[in-house]
Formats: C-alpha cells, structure tokens, sequence
C-alpha cells in the first residue's frame, strides 16, 4: 500500500488498470483508460495488446500526449495500422476481451446513453452519439465504464440506451437479444467500484473508495442500490501503479 | 485544380458528402471551410466521427441532415451548433440518423458492394435503431441500409495529378467511402510525380477512375494532424469549443476564420503553423515490387 496522496482519478485508474487481464485484447478508448492500459502493462499485464477504433494495434502506451487516438505518436510504433473494418472484424470474432466506454448516464443495469437527453425528436441536450461505444458494448467480451460519480449520472434508468448494458436486468437478457458479448462487469467512479453479476443483472456495491462511506454512495446514486453489510475499502493505488501513471501523465 | 474550383464543380446544393473519414486525423478541414464560404446548402454530411468540422458546416446553415456515429469535439466533448441545431432549429433544424461506428462503415461497404444493405450483430439492442430508418432488425440481425455518398473529400499526404493518393496511419473508412462514392475530391500536402506515387500501388487508396479533382492544399487538415507532416493544434480545437459555446461566439469564429479569409493561404496567413510541424521523420523501408 502507499502512503502517498492520490487523486481521485489517480485511484480510477490503477483500478481500471486491475480490470484488465493479461494477454488481453482491449479496446482502449482515451483519456483515463490510455493510462489505465499503460499501467496494466507495465505492472500485472505485460501481455495486453490494445485496439483502437480509428484502426490502430499497439503493444504499449504512446510515448508522447495525445489529445485524440489519432494523434501521430499513437501512430509510430503501431504494430498494425489500418482500416476499421478490420478493428471491428476482430470484435465481431469475439476476440476483443474488454472494451472501456464513456458515458453521459449509466443505470442500474449498466445501460449508458450518449445520445439524448429528453425525446430524440426534440432533446433537451443533444449529445454526441455513439461513437464506437455501442459497438464495444455489444461485441466485446466484457467492459467497463468511468464516471464522476454524480446522481444526474447514476441514474435509474437511462432514457435513451445508446450502449446497451444488461438492458432490462433480467436473466439472459443480452443472450435473448443476439448480443454477442457479456456485458458490463464493473462500473467504477470517483466514489466506488459497482460490479455486475456473472450473466448480467443489476449493479451491486462492490468497494468504497478510501475516504469515502456507503451512506455518501447511497446519497449520490440514482437508484436503491444493493450492498452487503461490510462493503470492502477499494485498494489504493501501489506505489508502482502511481508512479507509472505519473511518468505517464507528465507532459499532458 | 483550385479549391474553389472543385468544390464549386462537384459539390451542388443537397449532395450527400462524406468528411472525416480517417476520424481524428487528416480531416478535410480547408474544403469544408470552401464549402462553408460558397454558402453551400442542404448537405447530407456523413462520417464515423467529424471532430468539429461538421459542428463548422452545421453552425453556418450548411446543413439538412446528418448520418453519422459522433458529432462534437473530440478533445473538449460536445458540439455546440449540433446541439443548438438539434435542440432548438438553430440556425436551421437537421435531421440526424445515428449509427456507430462499426455501422457507418458497414452503410458505405454496402454502397461500395452495390447491395442495399448489410447485416450485422452491432446495434441489437440499441435505441439508435428506432431513431435511423435506415437500420432494420431482420431475423435476429440489423440491416444496415446502404449509403452512398455523391462525394467522398480526403486529405491525404500526398497525390498525383491523376488522382493517385498515398496515406498513411490508420485509415477509419476512407477506402469504403471513396469506393462508394460517386466520386472522389483528394486534397494533399504534396503534389507528387506519379513516378512517387506508382512506386508503392498498395497505398493508393482509390481507383483513379473515381477522383474527379486533385486539390494541392498544404496545411488543408489543420487542426486536425497528418502523420509525418503536422501534430493535432489541441489549443486551437479547445478555443473553437469556448468560443462556439454562444452563437454570436461561433458567428464571430466563422468570421475570423472562414468568411473574411479568401482561401487556405489566408487562413494559413493567421495562424502560427511552424509549432506544429513535425520535425523528425521516421520513413517506412521501402517495399521491392521487382519482378525479374
């Protein structure tokens, strides 16, 4: 464990950086999720190969910032630059074993809209869409997403499903419906960790993050949210983890 | 051939325009200004992701409908004329049909095939598939109805005079949208001899049969970043973003960069582009086409 101070997205990301397994193939995405792989690399998972939309494999972190994922030096080094179709025909296989996804919203059943707030024909806020998500929530294996942990974002149920989760939260919901992949396994944020049972369901307290209590979760969470009665601290970032996410965000 | 002349020649009023089709990079962000300047109207602009250049197209009235995975900003979130369009008609209602990613390559593929559509398993699911006509769930698979663009416009690093086109880096869905077009326009940081160009046939991205115009526009993507020639101009996307955040902000933007300047020269003229350059060169090794 580390005496060191930490931020809370410092913690985010060694936590993300734990969800990835190794010798994994993962959708990376950007921002916190590029560390996140970066620390899996260089700590537990040295074997995790990354995938990038725009058409883009890599065996390790850029070695400079990037603003986007097609930013020149997430190019250099590539093991493979080329089209999307090939990237998603990967997916498509079931070779794609975590994605991560952001989101506007997620509910309770790991359901995340980034498309509409309010009717689609006339939004209150228009947002700007899929992306890739739904792909990688549909097609991945499995997948995470990031959120700054606030009610307007955790919410009951989303409005609008761009990216669907364990949908309704009945048993084999996913299967029922043709998607390939398994679902969301964990949605962690500035506050907690929730986890998602084997086969798809609803989203149960995992662990509070140091410094933080279940009642604090409770009142930030848009639905009546299921724990145990001793919910585990998550654990804080190694001294490694933070290092390397530090030698990484240097120059950002 | 000149920007103005392409743009005017072969993209009407109403054409169906694909941009973006490398995403973040190499963005044809100088024809999309061309576009804005000669006051196009009633585009169908189509894209995985645009960065801000369809956010541009729809601030300025460009615009009717939008087929597309993503529209905002990519390293600071939303569009602000999307949203002002969608919300409020501002300046003019759009029509947008949603796809992702893997679903907007898949409509152009299809257009490039010359089928009316494709199945696939993204999107099962998904509430975009009651929002965009053109996506059907058939017997437990989306069809993914076809997309044809009347015009494709790439930036590329580098072209010849008969439309022969070499990128590099990853590519999103510019080959299926230049294939699927009716025809292609191809801007460029260099204009090349086709003795470069014919040295290495694997990179070309198109059939020179489908590029109508060859348009030398260095510094045409900035801020978006080629590969080898210029880095991504963060700061300029995140004063775009501040600045579009009001219409009279995005109006006073549009000014300053699209409407007073006569072409790429003089937007070049009011900005500092030397930063941005890229300076150390990692060139590929050749490849042997010898065949004797």
């Amino acid at each position: 464990m580390s005496e060191e101070p930490y931020t809370d997205e410092e913690l985010m990301v060694a936590v993300a950086s734990r969800e990835i397994h190794d010798g994994d193939i993962v959708f990376v995405g950007m921002r916190l999720p590029i560390l996140a792989y970066a620390v899996a690399r260089s700590t537990h998972a040295p074997a995790a190969l990354g995938l990038f939309e725009v058409g883009l494999m890599r065996d390790q972190a850029a070695s400079a910032y990037l603003g986007t994922m097609g930013d020149p030096p997430n190019v250099a080094g590539a093991l493979w630059a080329t089209r999307m179709s090939n990237v998603m025909a990967l997916m498509a296989q079931g070779h794609v074993d975590l994605g991560f996804i952001g989101g506007a919203e997620v509910d309770r059943f790991g359901n995340l809209n980034t498309s509409y707030v309010g009717p689609p024909d006339r939004p209150t806020v228009k947002l700007p869409g899929s992306g890739g998500g739904a792909d990688i929530a549909i097609l991945s294996r499995r997948w995470v997403t990031l959120m700054s942990h606030e009610k307007r974002r955790l919410v009951d149920r989303v409005s609008f499903v761009t990216s669907p989760g364990h949908g309704d939260g009945s048993a084999g919901w996913r299967r029922r419906h043709g998607l390939l992949g398994g679902g969301p396994s964990a949605i962690i944020t500035t506050l907690c960790v929730f986890r998602f049972p084997e086969g798809g369901g609803e989203a149960y307290l995992e662990s509070v993050h140091p410094g933080h209590t279940v009642d604090e979760v409770r009142a930030a969470t848009g639905w009546e949210m299921k724990a145990a009665h001793d919910v585990p601290m998550t654990p804080s970032p190694t001294q490694a983890e933070l290092s390397e996410i530090r030698r990484r965000s240097a120059g950002a | 051939m000149p920007m103005a002349e392409a743009i005017d020649r072969f993209v009407p009023d109403g054409s169906t325009v694909a941009l973006g089709t490398a995403l973040e990079a190499l963005i044809p962000f100088g024809a999309g200004h061309e576009l804005i300047r000669q006051g196009r109207r009633d585009l169908e602009l189509v894209g995985p992701i645009s960065d801000s250049l369809f956010d541009q197209l729809i601030g300025a009235g460009c615009v009717r409908r939008i087929t597309a995975a993503w529209v905002g900003n990519v390293s600071e979130g939303l569009g602000h004329c999307y949203r002002r369009a969608a919300e409020q008609g501002v300046p003019r209602p759009i029509d947008v049909y949603d796809h992702t990613n893997f679903s907007i390559s898949m409509a152009l593929w299809a257009a490039a095939w010359n089928v009316p559509y494709l199945p696939t398993r993204t999107l099962l699911g998904s509430d975009i598939l009651g929002t965009n006509p053109n996506l059907r769930v058939v017997d437990g698979l989306v069809h993914v109805s076809a997309v044809q663009p009347d015009v494709a416009i790439v930036h590329v690093q580098r072209a010849d005079a008969a439309g022969r086109a070499h990128a590099w880096g990853p590519l999103g869905v510019t080959e299926e949208a230049g294939l699927a077009a009716r025809r292609v326009i191809v801007t460029c940081e260099e204009l090349v001899d086709e003795s470069v160009t014919l040295s290495d046939p694997n990179r070309i991205l198109f059939p020179e049969t489908k590029v109508a115009a060859v348009v030398p526009e260095p510094g045409g993507a900035h801020p978006s970043p080629v590969q080898g020639y210029f880095k991504r101009d963060h700061a300029f996307h995140r004063e775009y973003a501040e600045m579009s955040r009001t219409r009279e902000g995005f109006e006073a933007w549009l000014r300053r960069w699209v409407l007073d300047v006569a072409d790429r020269d003089g937007y070049l003229k009011l900005v500092d582009v030397e930063p941005l350059r890229i300076k150390e060169h990692r060139r590929s090794v050749p490849a042997d086409y010898g065949y004797e």
